[in-house]
């Protein structure tokens, strides 16, 4: 099971082929209070870069993008209700949307965890 | 994802404070219950006489039930509204430097105007002979319209600057069809007001976002690297939410228009180029105009919007109807879509005419300002924005650089870096000062953004008294004096509120609380 996460601050596990998608725990902190998260359906296909969910915090309301393509095959339908564990557990609980991986490729070029780290510091 | 870096909302106090008086008032601080709270079902302020017999005609569907609606007497009435608008603050009670909102004064003399029973006391359906003279202020309004902006044609009829702006790529939307184009996307440049993706999502196009430069502005490139003939338009404001003049926008408009698309341009910021620039001239094809920021008609709580869009050559065809035109000697409205006129109009955007009365206020605006007048209005705007920021940015920190700003001044949350206070911290301890807190945490591209729009009406005192409350908050705040704004604000009729638990367990329906009377 490896991680990887994008400029925009989306990770994506990887077990198998499903692309497990949310926000990172530093973009949670970011955005502040989360108070809602708009899912996408079941079966929409994806493009890298694309819209997936919207995420709403006391502030504003950011897109969250497909960080890698695919199908979406789950949601957390459980965020509708209980946004906020996108801030207590963003990288475990609080993930949005499992994806169907459509290309290996677009997940190797996305950064490491220690790629990413490093990427946050440069901020 | 943005970065705006806002923290978490931990409330320090919530609720009321607790009473120091018998009643919860403090002086001329008068608390209020609501009318529900205050009123009786059994009192009414007026006297209806009782019906006597009569024979219902309503077939058994009459009310069984009480309405159960509060009543109040009149000067319960009268002091229930008078008390809550002492709990408001307007334009009219002091300086409202919410940016990107131009929340300038409204002068008397339009509502003067307004009330004139030719303007009050007309309906929409009134035959065109018998309200030539109302039409004649759309027809004036529209021509000085034009003329502030080079272009072609006015759609007068949005009742709002979003609703404009759904008219304008509407109008964007038939052409390409007229045309027999299909185009998808829409570009919008990352620092975009957020109602700008979400009309051109709204009318079915996907939305591609522009990065901005290092120094605020579009980035001409990227624009170019994102044009293609699936584009059908690109929304820019212009000057932009950072409050910079978009340099390249004449670049950017060539650009759009050899790949095909439209130029939208957002025209909520107008009031930082109004009398120096012709939107046509930039190459602008669609260009909403808020009648309710630009032209001093009241809003923000207190009046209706208006957002007339103005159109371009390519674009005029598909304007909506209504559209008043000269027939002779008088005026009359083309009111159908295929009449000579308007074979290829849109549509109709309202049903019926506009804001009139926001019309006459901002005709009355422009004809009392004249095109000088006008001129000035927005010099002096830049000017008090440019003078709010030269004195607050040794104390404070400016983001891109020392290039002058336009009709705004953007701050950013780099100077409270060390004090443990946010951008919010800071626009709640403004409310103790007694001013209405600038726009915070946007646009979203500038981390903690705090963007004050003095716009012309405050005199050099007023933005004295405004920079010296600033100036002082930011000593404060660099002092350690973190009381003052974490526990802010504490002079309000509320303290700070629960912001996260009002958005994530909103109460939106009052109920009556439990009374042994209230089962009757």
């Amino acid at each position: 099971m490896t991680i990887r996460y994008s400029k925009d601050h989306e990770y994506v596990r990887l077990e198998g082929d499903v692309a497990t998608v949310g926000i990172s725990h530093y973009a949670q902190e970011q955005l502040g209070d989360v108070v809602f998260v708009e899912l996408p359906a079941v079966g929409k296909i994806v493009e890298q870069g694309g819209e997936a969910a919207v995420v709403e915090s006391v502030k504003a309301a950011s897109e969250v993008y497909a960080p890698v393509s695919g199908e979406v095959v789950e949601v957390n339908s459980e965020l509708e209700a209980t946004p906020a564990t996108v801030n207590e557990d963003a990288e475990g609980k609080g993930w949005f949307l499992k994806l169907k991986l459509a290309s290996q490729d677009e997940f190797n070029a996305l950064m490491s965890e220690a790629d990413y780290k490093a990427y946050l510091e440069s901020l | 994802m943005n970065r705006e870096g806002r923290g978490a909302t931990t409330p320090i106090t919530t609720g009321t404070p607790a009473p120091t008086t018998f009643t919860g008032n403090h002086a001329l601080e008068l608390e209020e219950g609501l009318l529900f709270e205050i009123g009786r079902t059994e009192v009414t302020g007026v006297d209806i006489e009782d019906a006597g017999d009569f024979t219902s005609r309503l077939g058994g569907h009459e009310r069984k039930l009480s309405l159960d609606l509060p009543g109040l007497a009149e000067p319960e009435a009268m002091r229930h509204y008078v008390r809550l608008s002492r709990q408001n603050y307007g334009i009219d009670s002091g300086l409202f430097p919410l940016g990107s909102c131009t929340m300038k004064h409204n002068p008397r003399l339009n509502e003067k105007m307004a009330r004139l029973p030719g303007f009050a006391d007309v309906h929409p359906l009134q035959p065109a002979s018998t309200v030539q003279g109302a039409l004649g202020v759309i027809k004036e309004l529209s021509r000085w319209l034009l003329s502030l902006t080079g272009m072609q044609a006015v759609a007068f009829t949005p009742k709002a600057g979003a609703h404009g702006e759904l008219c304008g790529m509407m109008a964007i939307k038939a052409a390409h069809i007229a045309n027999g184009q299909k185009r998808d996307i829409v570009l919008v440049p990352e620092s975009a007001h957020g109602t700008n993706p979400a009309t051109a999502a709204l009318i079915g196009y996907q939305v591609k976002s522009i990065p901005a430069r290092a120094d605020g502005t579009v980035d001409v490139e990227s624009v170019k690297a994102a044009l293609s003939p699936q584009v059908a338009a690109l929304m820019l404001t212009n000057p932009n939410t950072c409050g910079l003049f978009e340099r390249d926008v004449v670049e950017i408009a060539d650009a759009v228009h050899a790949a095909g698309a439209y130029f939208y341009a957002d025209g909520a910021n107008f009031n930082a180029i109004l009398g120096k620039v012709k939107v046509g001239e930039l190459g602008v094809d669609a260009m909403h105009i808020n009648l309710h920021k630009t032209f001093s008609t009241p809003h923000g709580g207190g009046g209706p919007g208006a957002g007339p869009v103005v159109l371009s050559a390519a674009l005029a065809p598909f304007a909506p109807v209504p559209a008043v035109v000269t027939d002779g000697e008088s005026l009359r409205l083309v009111e159908e879509e295929g009449e000579a006129g308007a074979d290829q109009a849109l549509g109709r955007m309202s049903a019926f005419h506009g804001q009139m009365g926001m019309f006459v206020r901002a005709l009355s605006w422009m004809l009392s300002h004249g095109a000088d007048g006008m001129q000035q209005a927005s010099e002096d705007a830049v000017l008090s924005a440019n003078y709010i920021r030269a004195c607050l940015k040794d104390v404070m920190s400016v983001p891109y650089g020392e290039r002058p700003a336009m009709h705004e001044a953007l701050f950013d949350d780099a100077w409270l870096e060390g004090t443990g206070l946010s951008t919010l911290d800071i626009a709640k301890a403004l409310i103790d000062e007694g001013y209405h807190p600038m726009t915070v945490y946007f646009p979203l591209v500038v981390h903690g953004a705090m963007l004050i729009e003095p716009t012309e009406s405050e005199s050099k005192a007023s933005l004295d008294l405004f920079i010296g409350a600033l100036r002082d908050l930011a000593f404060a705040a660099k002092a350690g004096e973190k009381e003052r704004f974490l526990g802010a604000p504490h002079y309000a009729p509320r303290r700070r509120l629960d912001e996260t638990r009002a958005a994530r367990a909103p109460v939106l329906r009052w109920t009556r609380p439990p009374l042994a009377e209230a089962a009757e």
